[in-house]
This record gives C-alpha cells, structure tokens and sequence, in this order.
C-alpha cells in the first residue's frame, strides 16, 4: 500500500470538488474493495476522501412510486428494506447471493455498482493488463479464463463484470443519480453505468473525475414474480459462473439480465422480448455474437439452462 | 519402552478417561484469542521488524540481477536481503528445494528476496519497489505434456516395493477375464488451504536463535533449519505450541523460518514474517496432480482377477512421486497385479505431503473404477467391495492385518445410510428439480509407527505436567494427551497441564500422516510407566502391584493419595516408545466406508451433497469427540476434492493462478450437509499399547470417489476428471423443462 492522505467529507458536492481538485484522489465509502486493491498496489490512491459520514444513507419513496436509494445504504440495509422485499424481490435476492454478511455490512450501494473486475490476471501485478497498465495487454487471452466473459468483451479485455445487485438494478430500469464538482448533477441509466472495454478496457464508468454518486432510482415496481439465480461452484460466497436476474409477468413476457458473462450486466431488450418463446430463444438472441474461449464456452448453454430454470420458477 | 509384541490388558482398557467425549482443553484459549499463534508472540518478543518476501515471477531459469536500492530508501526499511547474497541454503528434510540463496530459479514466486522492515505496511510497500531481471526458460508445467518424458519410479515411502510391482500375470489374466474396465482418471493439484499460513517469528540471542513457527513436526523444521544455517540443533529452540491447521504443508520447513532468521540475524532484530497466499500456493507444496490408469479383470460373479493401476505424476526434479498406487497394493484381493509409477519433471510448486498423500488422489480414481466395474457386473457396489475384501498383504499372504473390518465398515455404512433405498439405475430418483444420487466408497489408510517420547511431572501439588515437542494443529492433541497421563495415573484430566510444542522438550512422532495420536499418546503412555515405577518406589508400594485409581495409589491394603509421592519433591517419568517388527509382521491399517447422498439441479448442474456417512475402523477410539472432528473435517475436505478444489496452472507463465484463499475454493459451510461418522472402535493391541491407530487421514480416504459415484448415480454422467464441476456435466445432461 502506498502512503496516502485522508479526510472526511462535508458534503457530497465538497466531496465531488475535494476528488476532482487533487490528482490521485479517490473516494473511499465501505472499501470493501478498494482497500483490497491498494494492498496490492494495484489501486495506488494519494488522497482519500471518506463520503461516509455524508446523509446518503436513507431509502425514500419518489413521487412516481418508485424508490430512491441513498449511495451509502449498505448491502445490508438494502436487501432487508421492507420496500425493497415486497416490490423489488429482484435486488434482496440478487444481494443475499453475494459476499458474505460482514461484507455486505459494509459494502454500500454505490461502491456495489463500482466494483471492479475479478479477472486473475487483474490481480496479477507482475503480468500485463490493460485494466491495471493500459497499452500493456491482456493476459487473460489465452490463460486461464472460466470464470471470464463471453461476450461484450475486446481483444484489449475479456474481464467480466461479477457483480449481482448491478444485474437486478439492470432488469428494474435503475438510474444512477451523480454530482459533479461544479456541483451539478445528472442521472446515468443504469444501462450506460457500464462501459464495454473497447479499446480502453480501463474506463469502466462515464463518471468524469470526480463524480460522486449520490443515488440509485428504482421507477415504480414492475410487478410481476422476482427472481436471481446464481450458479456457482460452491453454495455461498463465491462469484457467480452465470447468474440471471428476471422479473416475469403472468402472460409470459418478461424482462432478464444476466449476469458475469461480460463486462457488465447483459441485458438485450429484443433477447428478453422473445419470452414467450422460450428461453433458447432469449439467448440465441442475447448471446448473438459471444466470443467465448474453449474454457468458458459451457457458460452460454448454462445461461440457457438457468433462465430456464428461472422460467420454470415463474410458472410454478 | 520398545512395543515388541502385542498389547496385553493395561490401565488404558479401564476407559474412564480415554475414550471419553472430553471437550478439547484447549478450546476456550482459542476461542477467546488467548492461544498465542506464530505472527502474535507478543508474549514472547516485543517490537519485532517485519519481513515480506518478494517471490519470483517466472517459474525456470536464472535470476541475473536484483535491484534493491529504491527499497533501502523507503520509509522503515532496515535491510533488503537477496538470494543472490547467498549461496543455494540445505534443502530440509524431505524436500529436494533449497529455500533461497543462488541463481536458479524453479518454480514462481520462489523466495528471491526479504525485506525487513519497521512495520508490516513498510516492508510490504518496500517489496514493491524491488525490481529483478531473469534469464528464463519456458516452465515446464502441462503433465500430459509430459508424459513422454515420464521415468519409472519407486515410492517414496514404500522402498521395499519393486518399481514396477507385479504379481502373477496380469496381463494373461486381464486377457482373459469375462469382465473388464480399462479407464483414464485425473486428479489436479491441490493447496492445502490452511487457515493459518506459514508464519515465523526469529529471535537471535548470540549465536542462539529461537523460533516460534507454525510447524506440524517440531523436530524436522528444528533439524533443518539448523542444518541449512549451520548452526548446532542445540543452538535452535523451535516452538509451535499452537497451530491453524497444515495438512502436511506444514510438515516441512518454508521461506517463512529460514528468511525470518537470516532477517533477524541482518537486522539484529526480532523478525517476523509470513508467507503470503500466492508463495503458499506457487511456493509451498502442493498436492500433485496425477493421470491414472485403472484396468481390472473380474469373474462374473465380482472377484478380481486383475489389477493394473499405473498413476503419472509430475514434480521437480529430485522430488518424489504421489503415491497413488499406494492403496492398490493392499485394498483387495487379486492374484495378478501390475502395479507403477511414473515421474515427470514439472516446473511448479514441489509436490510433497497432503493430508492421505497417495490414498487420497489413489482412490478417488481407483473407488470409481470399482464403481464402474460393479455397475457393469450387475453386482451392488457395496457387495463388490465385500466380495474382494482381503485379511491378508496380497504380496505376502502370510502377512496378515493386524485388524481388518472393512466388510463391517461396508456393511454397517449400508445400513445406516439406508442404501438398499438406493435405485441402481442413474438419473431413476428426484425430488422436484434435483436428480437424487447416492454413491459409496471404501477407504483404506496405512497406520504408521514412529517413535514418540514424552516426560510426565508429578508436581508438589499434585498436579501432572506433560511436555513433550508434540504438536496439536488442531486436532485435539493436547486432549487425548491429558486423557492418556489421566487414565494412566488415576486422576481427573483437569489434573493435568499440558505443553507442547517446544523443542527443549522430548522428541515425539509430531502431527502428520495420521501417526500423530497413535504414537505421541504410546510415547506418554511410556513415559506414565515409568512414573509410576517412581511413585511405587518413592511410597514403598510394590510396582508390580500398584494401581493408580481415584487420585490414589493402591496397593494391597495400602491406599495412598498421589500427592503424596510428591511431598518431598516432584517426580519424573520420560521415556519414548520404540517400536519392535510389529508392523512388518502385520499390515497395519486403518479402514472406513463413505456414503454420499447428491442432488444435481436437472437445469444448471448444481451439485449439493445433502448427506454422507463415515464407517471408520481405526482402533480404539481415544476421544469421540475430537475424533469425530477429525472426520467431518476431512469429509469437507473431500467434498473439496470432489466438487471444487483444484489449482488452475497459467501454462504459459507457469503458476497457480488461483493461488489464494477467494480463488481456491473449498467448501464453505453452506456447502456442508448433515454428516455422521461411526467408529467401530475395535482396540488393535497390535498397533501400540494404547491400541489406537491413526485417524486424521482415513476420513478423506474415499469421500471424493463416494462423491462422484453419487453424481453418476444421479445422472448417468460418468465424470473421471476431478474435480466434477457442473461445466463437465452440462453437455450430457438433457435439456430440463
């Protein structure tokens, strides 16, 4: 770990300008991950400014009928929200399937959605990664790639984005609320919130230096049944190999996402409008175009498998 | 005491004590954070620096230069020590790798320099700056690969067996059986994923060093770590009165010990260091994969004509092979064998010891083949295995085993399990989504015979005090123990104090190979007969009579209490158990059934165990309780190497990708479900006095293979390539709906 300053926010916007001012600075809200990676050196901040203290933490209804959730509500909070369980099953279930309960104490809702990548070779400081060391390559093309993604992904990247609560806010419509240093603010749909790698795999965001994310906006509930399967080697903390995210409506349509097989939450709205179909269908379509490796080919048929699964829950 | 023949009645057969469910002594330690571990001697040293190794990043040639200068100038720092400031360092026993010191280098992430520093953040920002140039060669490191280039090889640990072991005529006899099987099974590296990692503590005083190391044998990293810094063996103090576990990766000294001393010797400082996840995985020992051939021969109504098993391996240079042909040698019955090994030269992490070596990866091939052979005579899989039981050594049939109840472990399993439940034909049992599979396997573990001392202390007060360099990693060791000096001497366990762990005290058999209990509780045993002799003498009671009951000495019509004999002054008794030709006269073994119950998500291919029963043989039980631990850990441990554990080797650079603790995954408690274990606790007085034998291992000895047969029992699919992760079964499995 490199030495670094600190200091705590006052306010969102004076947090925004305190990160935007200094080069090297970054915010640090539960660190779940980011502490993780400057042990490693492979995040190499000079200046923290902590945004835990900011009101960013409380869950309100929005005039619309949907939900507002605050950046800094934990995991935690957020899966057990009696709101959140009635009307957006999709996002309890989608957050008890991750990490473990210390962690999910921790982790907050912006700092989910800011996770980076889990690919071995990110953490591989001696070997080269366009992530860690742009220009520098990809070491995962032609090493050990299982877990990785089989779609969405470049020559330059093939990480995949392992996260569960993004995939549920991905098949509600979420929008992510942000302040800028000049104080302004704006609203990202969730489906932008994460960029493809491209060419320059390390920008994984549209936030300018900076940014802070104050909020996630859920619209008003869908309906429907909620459902979040994650497939995975072992019964509890563990990345998912594939994961589906769906809210099903009784006249088979529906909406899907899945999750860990690209570099962020997959979701093809004309994939998920052949439902009724079936989901051979639904993943013929959505996964027109995968560029799996021989190591992570079965994830597509197992992609199949799942929302099949997930299906067969809908009608049960 | 040398055991030259087998165990009479003696006080241990009272069991008032041993074999008692007494809970482990040492727990409440633990579980407050009382139990000082290697990295936390803060009772012992003071304001100790802190290490960090650098480890290499290529896997085979040379390191031309390192460059540490920016690391001398970070904050802290108060040496930087490089492996080519020293010439190659003594390998340690049983081990062909020198830990630091020269050019050469043979694996990733070998230790190629230390820095020492104020504190552990220093040291480990320090390590960042250091920066080497290599001469590499391209690693070594595909064992298919390999194989060409393969040579036969003897066991390590059987070198009274011929290379290639052959009995009969295999080959007429496999020609000619009605019923054969002729299959290909891999088993991939494994870590040993302790909890506790590698640590040390190194403190100089003149010319002597003490070191507080997590160390599953006192005496060995005590041998040689003085040998590799040339010290004299009393020069060294080892102590490891804690540890979080090894699994055999603890059995051999690492970088942690050596590099700790030399870091302390430079620094004149207390040193402490640990090794990080990475060195453990790429830079300890591993469990080396094989590639197995089994071929049977067998009659139609199952008995075995013939067997051929020949298990490839890959190491480093000069190292050994897994011995995974190991259990084939004494399983079943089968007049014609043909039995080898091969070894080629892999440029990874030195294969070495894994909790069962050579059983464990043996038969998780060798238990489904039995599987698959039982299913292609039409003959249960339990009733196979009973069929080819042998009472005698296969090689020698005038050897007998000492005890033998593998048809009792199979037969109780059976019925405990409820296996007659069991429907034969794959994919026929469900419930709702899941396919349900039941699968079964035998286990078979030598019980090994090493000599162990110990002293026991009478104090004034009354109280025992054991000492012996003995370990506990775990396992309940300081229990059994109390239990051993209780049961010998007539008190309550509470009597007694226990310590471990230190190498001033007397040399025991240490923990590992499932030898640990056995043999340290034999050592005491010694040691408490030649205490009483002493008590006798000191209170005028004749030796030969005298009991020890209820806290008394008792002897016609004499009664006194214990104490007393200590009034005028502690008494000591230390002695060691040696062992006699028993075990060359007997095969010694210890014996169990696993029975698993599997459910497979018909749509993803999830796999859930959702039951599994241990029958153990394994003598006298000493402790229910940690003996049971002692099971079900090793059961989770084989749910690992069935379902998951594996290291994924990066071919082109040579290392464990997954080489920490969130990439290797072993099983997590939800993966964990009802397990029983029953011991069938029959005393082998032929083992040792205490009529125990090894327990640490045999749990894991077939629960993989029960695994795999369970999941085959559940689908159809035929796995043979471990671990059995659901991407091997998709393919096969019909579509769900």
């Amino acid at each position: 770990m490199k030495p670094f300053s600190y200091e705590q926010a006052a306010s969102p916007a004076a947090a925004a300008a305190a990160v935007a001012s200094r080069p090297g600075a970054k915010f640090i809200a539960g660190g779940t991950n980011l502490l993780d990676l400057m042990k490693f050196q492979i995040e190499t901040p000079t200046h923290l400014v902590d945004v835990r203290r900011l009101d960013l933490n409380r869950i309100e209804d929005t005039s619309d009928g949907g939900l507002r959730i605050g950046a800094l509500v934990t995991n935690t909070e957020l899966a057990s929200h009696p709101r959140v369980k009635r009307d957006y099953g999709v996002v309890s279930r989608a957050i008890v399937a991750g990490a473990t309960g210390q962690l999910r104490n921790k982790a907050t809702t912006a700092g989910n959605l800011l996770q980076r990548n889990r690919c071995p070779y990110f953490y591989e400081t001696d070997l080269p990664c366009n992530k860690r060391r742009p220009g520098s390559g990809c070491s995962a093309i032609g090493g050990v790639s299982r877990s990785l993604a089989v779609i969405g992904t470049s020559q330059h990247c093939i990480a995949q984005n392992p996260g569960d609560m993004a995939v549920a806010l991905r098949v509600l419509d979420a929008t992510v609320e942000t302040v800028r240093p000049d104080g302004t603010t704006r609203a990202i749909p969730i489906g932008d919130f994460h960029l493809l790698p491209g060419e320059s795999p390390e920008i994984e965001h549209p936030l300018v230096p900076g940014e802070l994310v104050t909020a996630v906006s859920l619209p008003k509930p869908p309906g429907g049944t909620h459902h979040y399967h994650k497939v995975r080697d072992r019964a509890s903390y563990a990345f998912a190999i594939v994961s589906v995210a769906a809210v099903l409506q009784k006249d088979g349509s529906g909406r899907v996402a899945f999750g860990s097989v690209a570099p962020r939450p997959w979701r093809i709205e004309a994939a998920e409008a052949l439902l009724p179909r079936g989901p051979a269908a639904v993943v013929e379509t959505a996964f027109a175009g995968a560029r799996p490796t021989p190591e992570n080919a079965f994830k597509i048929p197992l992609a199949e498998r799942t929302l099949a699964l997930v299906v067969a829950e809908g009608r049960a | 005491m040398k055991f030259a023949t087998p165990a009479g009645e003696n006080p241990i057969d009272r069991l008032t004590v041993v074999g008692q469910p007494l809970r482990r002594i040492d727990g409440a330690r633990k579980v407050s954070g009382t139990a000082p571990y290697a990295y936390e001697r803060h009772d012992a040293v003071t304001d100790p620096a802190y290490g960090w190794i650098v480890g290499a990043t290529i896997a085979r040639g040379r390191v031309k230069r390192i460059d540490v200068a920016a690391a001398l100038r970070a904050p802290g720092v108060l040496a930087a020590l490089t492996t080519l400031d020293f010439g190659a360092f003594k390998p340690g026993f049983r081990t062909t790798l020198h830990l630091f010191g020269g050019a050469e280098i043979r694996h990733y992430h070998q230790a190629i320099a230390l820095v020492v520093a104020e504190t552990f953040e220093q040291a480990r920002a320090a390590a960042h700056l250091i920066s080497a140039e290599y001469e590499s060669a391209s690693p070594r490191c595909d064992l298919a690969r390999e194989a060409s280039n393969a040579e036969p090889t003897a066991d390590r640990d059987g070198p009274d067996y011929p290379v290639v072991d052959r009995i009969g005529d295999f080959e007429a006899a496999f020609a000619a059986a009605p019923v054969t099987l002729d299959e290909r099974y891999t088993t991939p590296d494994h870590t040993h994923a302790m909890m506790e990692p590698h640590a040390t503590t190194a403190a100089w005083q003149g010319d002597k060093l003490t070191i507080w190391t997590s160390a599953q044998v006192v005496s060995w990293h005590r041998d040689s770590l003085a040998a590799a810094l040339g010290i004299a063996k009393e020069n060294l103090r080892v102590e490891a009165p804690f540890i979080g576990g090894g699994f055999g990766a603890k059995l051999l000294m690492r970088a942690d010990a050596l590099l700790a001393s030399l870091g302390a010797r430079v620094t004149r400082r207390p040193v402490k260091l640990t090794l990080q996840r990475p060195l453990i995985a790429n830079g300890g020992t591993r469990r080396a994969g094989t590639i197995q051939r089994i071929r049977l021969g067998a009659t139609r109504d199952g008995r075995l004509t013939a067997i051929g098993h020949h298990s490839l391996n890959g190491n480093l240079e000069g190292a050994f092979a897994e011995a995974a042909i190991a259990p084939t040698r004494l399983m079943y019955g089968a007049p014609n064998r043909d039995l080898s090994m091969t070894l080629a030269t892999l440029d990874l992490a030195e294969g070495n010891d894994m909790r069962a070596p050579g059983e464990a990866p043996g038969l998780m091939a060798f238990e489904i083949a039995m599987d698959e052979l039982a299913e292609k005579l039409g003959i249960d899989p339990v009733e196979l295995r009973i069929r080819n039981d042998t009472q005698v050594d296969p090689r020698s049939p005038r050897r007998r085993f000492s005890g033998r109840h593998l048809v009792e472990c199979l037969q109780v399993g059976a019925e405990r399990f409820g296996w007659s439940r069991r429907h034969p034909a794959p994919g026929s049992m469900r419930d709702g989504r899941w396919l349900i599979g039941m699968g079964m396997a035998a286990g078979f573990r030598l019980n090994l015979l090493v000599p162990s001392g110990a002293r026991i202390r009478l104090e004034r007060d009354g109280r025992l005090t054991v000492e012996t360099d003995m370990t506990d990693i775990g396992t309940g060791t300081y229990t059994i123990l109390a239990q051993t000096a209780a049961e010998m001497m007539g008190v309550p366990a509470d009597r007694v104090t226990v310590r471990l762990g230190d190498s001033s005290f007397p040399q025991s058999a240490g923990s590992g190979g499932q030898f640990g209990a056995n043999n340290a509780t034999s050592g005491l045993y010694a040691a408490c007969l030649t205490l009483r002799d002493a008590v006798s003498a000191r209170l005028g009671l004749d030796p030969g009579t005298a009991e020890f009951a209820g806290g008394d000495v008792i002897s016609g019509d004499r009664r006194v209490p214990l104490a007393q004999a200590a009034e005028g002054g502690a008494l000591v008794g230390d002695d060691q158990i040696t062992y006699g030709d028993l075990d060359k006269e007997f095969v010694q073994a210890t014996f169990g059934s696993q029975f698993a119950e599997i459910a497979v998500d018909q749509f993803t291919g999830e796999m859930r165990v959702r039951r599994m029963l241990a029958v153990i043989d394994a003598g006298r039980v000493l402790n229910p309780l940690t003996a049971r631990s002692q099971a079900i850990g090793a059961m989770t441990m084989g749910v690992g190497s069935a379902l998951m554990e594996a290291l994924a080797v990066d071919k082109r650079y040579g290392f464990f990708v997954n080489h920490d603790l969130g990439g290797y995954e072993v099983p997590v408690h939800a993966d964990i479900p009802r397990q029983d274990v029953v011991f069938l606790d029959h005393p082998d007085p032929v083992s040792s006095p205490m009529k125990a034998k090894g327990i640490g291992e045999i749990g894991l000895c077939g629960v993989a293979a029960a695994i795999a047969n369970a999941v085959y029992n559940a689908t159809g699919i035929r796995v043979r390539d471990y671990p059995i992760t659901l991407d091997k079964l998709l393919d096969k499995m019909p579509r769900a709906a």
